[in-house]
């Protein structure tokens, strides 16, 4: 059995669904897994696979002009991989982006390979005067996916959420 | 060729479709021909016009999306070809100008200049449908095939590495976009 929490997975999905989220991007990554395979299993989605994250965002901005709304998820490492699109594609264009980041490197991290880049998310989010916020106990997931999409419409820029351990992973330690 | 005559060749079918450009040469090209509120011009992000028109064509199955990639640009982003390839959007059609340069930039020589061929690439990708060519009459065909076939198609046009004296329009980028989204919408 993985230790990546199914139930809190189904949570986040659902509320992206709830938004009206009809297509996402992913690149597989462990916490991710569930999601990924719930936007598979789900008639009423599309689903791109990426070779690299900064696709997603020229994916989620023709999304987006054409009318349909998007999600991107990916790694921390997939957002430090997608910065001059989400500067000069969504930034530029105001384009409303809705960024799904699993939180890795943070503490309770066993894996050395992760700890850098956790070590600068929150720091490149703030340089990029991105709005984000933690998604880590999942009574709140719902309303803070509304509350991002909400705000990334109304503001048309990008908006990240964090998830966080605490809510992707099951296992101790 | 010049990248203004195939431009100027398929201009009559652009005008019928949505279309999604490149920066630089390509877009004030096209706007020197025409603009209309169904083009959009990514005048930065480069590589990601055709991860664009892979977005639009996937929210739009029933609308045809040119895109007007260069050789510079696509070489940035040659993952998204396996993308491409790997959701086959069959209302795409995407047109490489390989002018073997980065002309705006002091026109730079790209790995297309010593023989990396794009549409080779393409196809190994899985792209279905791909051809090089050269000259204007194979290019005019080339695409109107592309257009009936109703199968993803990238076509590399060779063309001259020359383009226009300036690459800044009156055109804002803002107002590209809303309009642009406005129009396909609708």
């Amino acid at each position: 059995m993985s230790p990546v929490s199914t139930s809190n997975s189904r949570i986040v999905y659902d509320s992206l669904k709830a938004c009206g989220i009809r297509l996402m991007s992913a690149l597989p990554e462990t916490w991710l897994v569930h999601l990924i395979r719930m936007a598979e299993e789900d008639a009423e989605m599309t689903l791109v696979r990426l070779a690299k994250e900064e696709e997603g965002v020229g994916i989620s901005a023709g999304a987006h002009l054409a009318g349909v709304k998007s999600a991107m998820l990916m790694q921390n490492h997939g957002f430090l991989a997608s910065i001059n699109g989400i500067v000069s594609c969504a930034q530029l264009y105001h384009i409303p982006l809705l960024m799904l980041i699993s939180y890795r490197g943070e503490f309770g991290e066993r894996d050395p390979w992760q700890t850098e880049g956790g070590g600068v998310t929150e720091d490149v989010l703030r340089a990029l005067r991105i709005p984000f916020s933690h998604l880590d106990r999942a009574d709140q997931v719902p309303a803070r996916i509304a509350d991002a999409q909400a705000l990334a419409l109304s503001a048309n820029k990008p908006v990240a959420l964090l998830l966080c351990r605490n809510l992707m992973w099951e296992e101790g330690g | 060729m010049k990248r203004l005559d195939p431009l100027n060749a398929i201009y009559s079918r652009l005008e019928e479709r949505i279309v999604v450009t490149i920066m630089g040469a390509c877009a004030a090209e096209l706007q020197s021909i025409g603009h209309r509120p169904h083009f959009f011009y990514l005048q930065h992000a480069m590589g990601l016009a055709s991860s664009m028109g892979l977005g639009i064509a996937l929210s739009k199955p029933d609308r045809q999306v040119v895109v007007l990639d260069g050789d510079g640009s696509i070489l940035m982003n040659l993952g998204g070809l396996t993308t491409l390839a790997r959701y086959r959007p069959r209302n795409l059609v995407h047109v490489v100008f390989d002018n073997q340069s980065l002309l705006s930039v002091g026109g730079f020589p790209t790995a297309t200049a010593t023989g990396t061929d794009l549409a080779g690439i393409a196809a190994a990708a899985g792209v279905p449908r791909t051809e090089t060519v050269s000259m204007l009459d194979a290019f005019t065909r080339a695409f109107d095939e592309a257009l009936g076939a109703g199968d993803l198609t990238t076509i590399v046009a060779k063309v001259e590495a020359v383009g226009p004296a300036a690459f800044v329009t009156d055109l804002s980028l803002l107002e590209n976009r809303f309009q642009f989204a406005r129009a396909i919408r609708s």
